[in-house]
């Protein structure tokens, strides 16, 4: 499992597969088979797949803990940079296919609309983060700081799901689902936390979320 | 299941009882009021729309009204009338003489349809029925069987669906009782076997599937206006672009139309749904602002 896990042909199979979704809407496009409203369907489907990574990026540190495979850091901020790419996707598709770049109506709608004011928030707090990947930047702000600093992407997970409660109209099954999965991870890691604290000195918990740095790199 | 079909007679009158494949309706007139804009296909109408009832995703209706029964069908009239009645599909097809009348369609979403729909106004029935004079409302109800329609309880709002008019409003011409649509029966996702087309209003008004008629002294809690104390709209929801969804802009809409798609300009949506000239009168004093 391990050797898995460390081949670099597992990162490559990963990339290629975090691909497929967009790979989808391309086919279905080029199929006509995007509903008989593309724009919204292009809209909801980037949506979706932007909080999934997030939820699943936000997975990695407990899975890893849970089945004991520290290995899994390695995939973390590559799936963290899709996360990003599906919401970057999303923002275009707003701009570009619903809003047609009518910058005034969108300037409108993020300041109006609460759950475009939320979204668009939770968007531009993933934008440090993805500057702030590479392990450059790591050194640069030193591992205490960086890590302050990418807790942000809670912030956006929360944000992301009250966008997309928001967003519907009676049917809150699916905004709810996602919720639930945040609190979870979110709790879990409240969780380990309290119990670092109470158990250890700072300085172990601190070694213990030490591998970010040495194996992001 | 599906046994009925095998009856004698059920599929041998015009409108097809079975309601699961539409069938041709003869002797349709054209109206002369309708837009000359370009038709949507009619595939996009049965596989694009929203039908809680049967789940709510837009693709839902399509693939979950398949086998919902609409035969036998009555559409029962009650209330302050003074002659509370029940109809049979057979009656209601042979009430009025059927007409196409194409109408604009817009959904409180911000997307719109051209649709060529079949039948005749709804006045038809208001007048046999007789309204008492403390009349001044009509409740609309939609069909609601669990079994049938298992994906309604999670829909998260209040069934069966209900809708309302103020009579005056129901007794406007273009308030149209529906029974077809592109020259057949209703398919089923749109409504089968008849429903109300109010165009100049947002698109949750026109009634599906319906079964009940209410006339009222006072204005019926509707569905929408129930669900969450009102957070989405009110009784009238005539289409109006200067008054916003809670959450979205009503100022313009995608014109779900012939080989519309990715990069088709969006349309200014007009008031009363471009019907001003027949409806605007309705509402003279009235601030639509507040009655939204």
């Amino acid at each position: 499992m391990n050797s898995i896990l460390t081949s670099k042909w597992t990162k490559a199979i990963v990339f290629v597969a975090c691909l497929v979704p967009l790979a989808l809407l391309v086919w279905r496009g080029l199929h006509d088979d995007l509903s008989a409203d593309p724009v919204a369907f292009i809209t909801h489907a980037t949506g979706d797949w932007t909080l999934r990574f997030l939820v699943i990026t936000l997975a990695i540190t407990p899975l890893r803990k849970i089945l004991h495979m520290p290995q899994l850091i390695r995939f973390r901020r590559m799936l963290g940079l899709f996360a990003f790419f599906y919401v970057c996707l999303h923002f275009t598709t707003w701009i570009w296919l619903d809003k047609q770049f009518v910058w005034s109506e969108m300037w409108k709608d993020v300041e109006k609309r609460r759950f475009i004011t939320v979204g668009f928030t939770g968007f531009l707090l993933l934008i440090p983060l993805a500057v702030t990947s590479t392990a450059g930047w790591i050194r640069r702000l030193g591992g205490k700081r960086w890590r302050m600093l990418h807790r942000l992407i809670y912030v956006t997970a929360v944000l992301g799901v009250i966008h997309y409660y928001w967003l519907v109209k009676s049917d809150v099954r699916k905004p709810l689902f996602y919720g639930l999965l945040v609190a979870i991870l979110l709790a879990w890691r409240i969780g380990t936390w309290l119990i670092g604290r109470r158990g250890h000195s700072g300085a172990a918990a601190v070694r213990r979320e030490a591998p970010v740095t040495t194996e992001t790199s | 299941m599906e046994a009925y079909k095998k009856l004698p007679g059920l599929l041998t009158s015009a409108h097809a009882a079975s309601g699961s494949v539409p069938v041709k309706l003869n002797g349709v007139t054209k109206w002369p009021g309708s837009t000359t804009e370009p038709e949507t296909p009619i595939e996009k109408v049965t596989t694009y729309n929203n039908y809680y009832e049967f789940g709510t995703d837009k693709d839902d209706p399509s693939k979950n009204a398949r086998n919902f029964v609409t035969s036998p069908w009555t559409v029962s009239v009650e209330g302050e009338v003074a002659k509370p009645r029940k109809f049979s599909m057979d009656e209601i097809m042979k009430l009025a003489p059927l007409e196409e009348r194409i109408y604009r369609h817009r959904c409180v979403e911000a997307w719109s349809i051209v649709v060529p729909w079949i039948g005749y106004s709804f006045s038809t029935i208001v007048k046999l029925v007789e309204p008492t004079p403390k009349a001044k409302y009509v409740a609309f109800e939609t069909y609601y069987d669990p079994r049938q329609m298992p994906l309604g309880g999670e829909a998260g709002i209040q069934l069966p669906y209900v809708e309302g008019l103020r009579l005056d409003e129901a007794m406007n011409p273009l308030a149209l009782l529906c029974v077809g649509m592109y020259d057949e029966t209703l398919p089923n996702q749109d409504g089968a076997p008849v429903r109300m087309v109010i165009p100049w209003k947002y698109g949750f008004k026109s009634i599906k599937s319906l079964v009940k008629i209410r006339f009222m002294k006072d204005q019926p809690q509707t569905t929408w206006e129930m669900y969450a104390g009102g957070s989405e709209y009110g009784f009238y929801a005539n289409v109006n672009p200067n008054v916003d969804h809670p959450r979205w802009s009503q100022a313009s809409e995608r014109r779900l139309g012939p080989g519309s798609g990715l990069f088709t300009p969006k349309i200014k949506t007009q008031m009363f749904n471009g019907y001003g000239d027949q409806v605007a009168s309705l509402y003279a004093g009235m601030d639509l602002r507040k009655n939204f």
